[in-house]
């Protein structure tokens, strides 16, 4: 039972990396119809802005003699990342989606695929190919609840994402933006007519993925101190995946599929050599998509290729 | 030439006027185009084989007089990233020995190549189809012939061809966005290599050949076949869903098959597991490539240009009305589905057995990438566009090979330029006509066709 209990916290913490990433694609597909391929490495950039940040905070209070606790450095990096990452994530969309709104889908993807090597390869040439640690900006506390160990640091990342989730879910029902956002979802080509312009809630989107993306990256940060220019790659594929399968337009979905891949990815190693674990994910995946084609909380809507 | 039978007249008529503007000289430009507009693709062919043939006999000399280091491989790209002093001396090899001696021939022997080609014309397509495919084959063959790293980056392209033709079917054709196609080029470049392993070669996988090598030639076009077989029965682990679901759920099954067959060969100890498969007998030569290649356009361009294909654009535009109009539209899902993925599959054979190396690292995303970089910078729904775009991603990406890393900048901005000026491509939507190309092109009609 505590082995249970603790692989569930474990599960907890790997299935929030993938949730927030899954919420920038999901965000993004459900608004404009268009896959964001460069998500993925805009999640490893913003760890990178994430690391540069943090180093640059730490000898700051150094050189300064602040002495400023991990804490306020810590939230002063995410708060700094997201709000850069988010420049960036405007940036793909100036430069990769904006021009191809009119043409066929599939191009859009191929911009943002190939948006998504251009980063990768960019901080390869910027950095080299070594890889770099993130600062251990807190202390690790491990705390012993009955069997289950269980460190601040998961406590941390958990209750940072589902904040984050719940902050999102907040502005997407509750503002004016959001309100204007799920408009869009529900219909991008008359919206606009009602005077919400696409030109504000595109960039909007795309800057809150990437805030959230940023997010993720520090806190992966933080739980695994190695950052390498392919850990876009490695995760944004598999969130690329639980986003479509939530749900066209759930946010809900999104996240809940997200923690589903955490959960599948921790518990099949308890049971299977570790090894089978990406083809057990993919195969229950492709076994709900076949039974559920429109994910957890889609509706079925007839999709037309622009080709 | 008609207005000279109009009575001169001194009245300022439209008709003068116009009679004025037609009689003055054509700009540099357009005499340029009009005198190479009356070449027939023989003719280029043959300027192609003697300008192959000048490299052969003064390349080497022309190379040395002009202080290169050793005969510029690549049309010289490479010496002039590495060296850029060295621009003008590759720059004077590549007009020396390409250029002027591909024009100069083309355009001289016009005259003879039109009316050749005017017998040819008369004669059954397929003996002109293949006295020109042997002629591109003699070119090729000598010119790869001066160095192995021509010979590697040739068959790389062909079958860089064969793989964006049957991505093209299913992406540009049926107009799904299928990411599977790393995973039928596995399946194929495994299940061939298991053959020709475990029958003709001694190895550390499946231990002493049980068949003489000396059959081994004969017996490869089947273990090709074999591989094409097994990535089209995978195929229908995509094409099954694609009943139901279409659009983003099939982008999302394929690219699940994908990763599925990829962990899958990582997980089967005895296909070699994640280390792969190596010492595959080295029978991918360049004829045996050439001739698949050969095959797979000519299979691809009747079948797009049959009633299936028609099917296949109609299931792409409007599944219900092509429905409605007695289109069989599961049948020629599957059609496309697998016919796309026994062609990747044997594109993968040929590649498992040039690199003599295949492991399930090889295709994954990178790939992906790569093919899906080749199909969209060719053009969506065309025949040329695919052989275009996988024939000059191919040579741009080794070209730039001397700016290392940087390379992966430049490709990926070329690209996304390309689909932000034509987003489908840059031959998107051309008919691959074989009879209009080989057709004799005679001074006066001016269209060149």
């Amino acid at each position: 039972m505590e082995f249970f209990l603790q692989n569930v916290v474990n599960a907890l913490q790997w299935g929030s990396f993938y949730a927030l990433i899954a919420l920038g694609y999901s965000m993004v597909y459900s608004i404009m119809m268009v896959f964001n391929f460069a998500h993925g490495d805009v999640f490893m950039t913003g760890a990178y802005i994430g690391f540069g940040t943090a180093s640059l905070l730490l000898a700051l209070s150094a050189a300064l003699g602040l002495g400023l606790p991990g804490w306020t450095i810590l939230s002063l990096t995410i708060a700094v990342s997201m709000v850069l990452t988010a420049f960036l994530g405007v940036l793909v969309e100036r430069v990769g989606y904006r021009p191809l709104r009119e043409a066929p889908r599939a191009s859009a993807a191929i911009t943002g695929l190939m948006i998504g090597i251009i980063l990768e390869t960019g901080n390869l040439a910027l950095l080299g190919a070594r890889r770099l640690s993130f600062p251990d900006l807190i202390h690790s506390t491990t705390y012993n609840l009955g069997g289950v160990f269980v460190t601040n640091k998961k406590i941390l990342i958990v209750a940072v994402s589902l904040a984050l989730m719940y902050a999102l879910h907040q502005f997407i029902r509750k503002t004016r933006w959001g309100m204007a956002m799920r408009a869009m979802s529900y219909d991008f080509e008359v919206v606009p007519l009602m005077g919400v312009s696409l030109n504000v809630i595109a960039p909007l989107t795309f800057a809150v993925g990437s805030g959230l993306a940023a997010a993720a990256g520090i806190l992966y940060g933080l739980a695994y101190p190695v950052l390498d220019p392919y850990m876009g790659v490695l995760l944004g594929w598999k969130a690329f995946v639980a986003a479509i399968l939530g749900g066209r337009g759930s946010i809900l979905g999104a996240a809940l599929a997200g923690f589903l891949l955490g959960f599948i990815e921790i518990f099949v190693p308890m049971i299977f050599p570790s090894t089978l674990r990406d083809l057990i994910a993919y195969s229950i995946i492709l076994l709900i998509l076949t039974f559920r084609p429109y994910g957890f909380f889609g509706q079925p809507h007839s999709t037309q290729l622009r080709l | 030439m008609r207005h000279d039978d109009q009575p001169p007249t001194d009245s300022k008529t439209p008709m003068v006027e116009f009679a004025v503007r037609a009689q003055t000289p054509p700009s540099a430009m357009q005499r340029i185009r009009s005198s190479f507009s009356v070449i027939p693709m023989l003719g280029w062919l043959t300027g192609i084989l003697c300008a192959v043939f000048i490299e052969r006999f003064f390349g080497d000399e022309l190379a040395y007089r002009l202080y290169l280091p050793k005969l510029p491989v690549l049309f010289g790209c490479l010496i002039m990233f590495k060296t850029p002093v060295l621009i003008p001396s590759a720059l004077a090899y590549v007009i020396l020995v390409y250029v002027i001696p591909v024009t100069a021939t083309a355009r001289l022997t016009a005259g003879l190549t039109n009316r050749l080609a005017a017998i040819l014309d008369r004669g059954p397509i397929a003996a002109s189809c293949l006295i020109h495919l042997g002629l591109l084959y003699l070119a090729l063959h000598y010119w790869t012939d001066l160095s192995d790293y021509r010979l590697l980056v040739l068959k790389l392209t062909m079958i860089a061809v064969m793989l964006t033709l049957s991505l093209n079917l299913i992406n540009g054709y049926m107009g799904e966005f299928s990411c599977s196609h790393p995973g039928f080029m596995a399946l194929g470049a495994y299940s061939a290599s298991t053959v020709t392993l475990l029958l003709f070669s001694n190895d550390r996988l499946f231990g002493a050949a049980v068949l003489p090598a000396a059959w081994g030639s004969y017996c490869f076009p089947l273990a090709l076949i074999f591989g094409g077989i097994s990535a089209a029965a995978g195929a229908l682990l995509v094409a099954i869903p694609s009943f139901r679901t279409r659009g983003d759920y099939l982008a999302i099954i394929s690219l699940a098959f994908m990763f599925i067959v990829k962990s899958l060969i990582e997980n089967l100890e005895w296909l070699g597991g994640p280390r792969g498969m190596s010492g595959q007998p080295d029978w991918s030569s360049l004829p045996v490539v050439y001739a698949w290649m050969v095959a797979c356009i000519w299979v691809v361009n009747n079948f797009v240009r049959s009633i299936y294909g028609k099917a296949l654009n109609a299931l792409r535009d409007n599944e219900m009305a092509a429905e409605a109009m007695t289109v069989n539209t599961r049948k020629t899902k599957i059609t496309a589905f697998m016919l796309g993925a026994f062609w990747a599959g044997v594109a993968g054979g040929l590649f498992a057995h040039v690199m003599r190396f295949v492991n399930p690292g090889t295709f994954g995303i990178q790939r992906l990438a790569e093919v899906l970089a080749m199909v969209y910078f060719g053009g969506l729904n065309s025949v040329v566009g695919s052989i275009f775009g996988a024939v000059s991603i191919n040579l741009i990406s080794e070209m730039l090979r001397p700016l290392e890393i940087y390379k992966w900048i430049v490709i990926p901005v070329i690209l996304i330029l390309v689909m932000i000026y034509r987003p489908t491509g840059l031959l998107a939507f051309r008919e691959f006509d074989v009879k209009a190309i080989l057709r004799p092109k005679h001074s006066g009609t001016g269209q060149g066709a």
